[in-house]
């Protein structure tokens, strides 16, 4: 008990870095699927124009990131609200055979469309079998 | 009896809490709407318009069908998701297919001024208000 009281006691005079509040953010929907040649994904990120949407590749981590932009006209007044952030997040743990240096990335009404090929060494390969 | 007041009181005031929490009644949903959640709908008032925002990326332009018949507000569209024959599928989470979701509108629309605009895959309707129903400052003399 006594051990308790001195922990205590001790968090309050140590210096903690001021918890920061989590941005309040969009997990956007998502279809994956894979062929042959690589993985392809869709993410629905409405509001997203081309200089807003960042997609980044660290280590084996796939992020995609943006802010939406609403136009709003002056003093409105909220009456409803399904949306109630405009930033969007959502991350992905990719494997090694991925080729993250060729990953492509397209948006379309506010659709992004990523497309991330397998590296040349892991595509299926047809063997020929020569018959004699 | 001591209470009853209070009691009525409370329901008053988890009605209000409901009403902040859920938007207040006419902009609860119309029982026409279908395809429950999507596209998600943001909606805002100013002295001069209503702004109805809808959140429907990837809605095929030509496919939305708007209008307005007896002070309801009724938006349709159609979102095709293009699946991919023989691939690997690993999530799917994007609606797919005919949505249509209605409101009762305030009863100042003007509904001869309305525009829409689809941008970035956001619908935008704005509804601007009848000129008798705007606030006037009415002069002393």
């Amino acid at each position: 008990m006594t051990d308790k009281t001195e922990l205590a006691t001790k968090n309050e005079t140590e210096i903690k870095p001021v918890a920061r509040q989590p941005e309040p953010s969009i997990r956007p929907a998502v279809d994956i699927f894979e062929d042959e040649s690589g993985i392809t994904l869709h993410a629905d990120m409405p509001g997203i124009s081309k200089d807003r949407l960042s997609v980044k590749v660290e280590g084996d981590t796939l992020s995609i990131e943006g802010d939406a932009e609403i136009p709003v006209p002056d003093n409105m007044e909220p009456l409803y609200a399904d949306i109630r952030a405009t930033h969007y997040q959502r991350s992905f743990t990719l494997s090694s055979e991925m080729d993250t240096d060729k990953v492509e990335a397209s948006l379309n009404h506010g659709v992004l469309t990523l497309r991330i090929p397998k590296r040349e060494e892991h595509k299926p390969r047809k063997i020929e079998v020569n018959v004699g | 009896m001591f209470g009853t007041t209070a009691l009525f009181d409370e329901l008053q005031r988890i009605q209000r809490e409901m009403e902040s929490v859920f938007g207040s009644t006419p902009w609860a949903n119309g029982i026409r709407s279908s395809s429950a959640g999507f596209p998600p709908v943001n909606v805002g008032t100013t002295a001069d318009e209503v702004d109805v925002y809808f959140f429907a990326p990837g809605v095929n332009p030509e496919s939305w069908n708007i209008s307005i018949q007896n002070n309801v507000l009724s938006v349709a569209g159609e979102r095709r998701v293009i699946r991919e024959e023989g691939a690997s599928y690993y999530r799917k989470e994007r609606f797919d297919g005919e949505f249509r979701r209605t409101f009762s509108l305030p009863d100042d629309i003007d509904p001869e001024r309305v525009d829409a605009n689809y941008k970035d895959g956001v619908l935008h309707i704005r509804l601007q208000r009848k000129e008798s129903s705007k606030p006037r400052q009415i002069k002393v003399n």
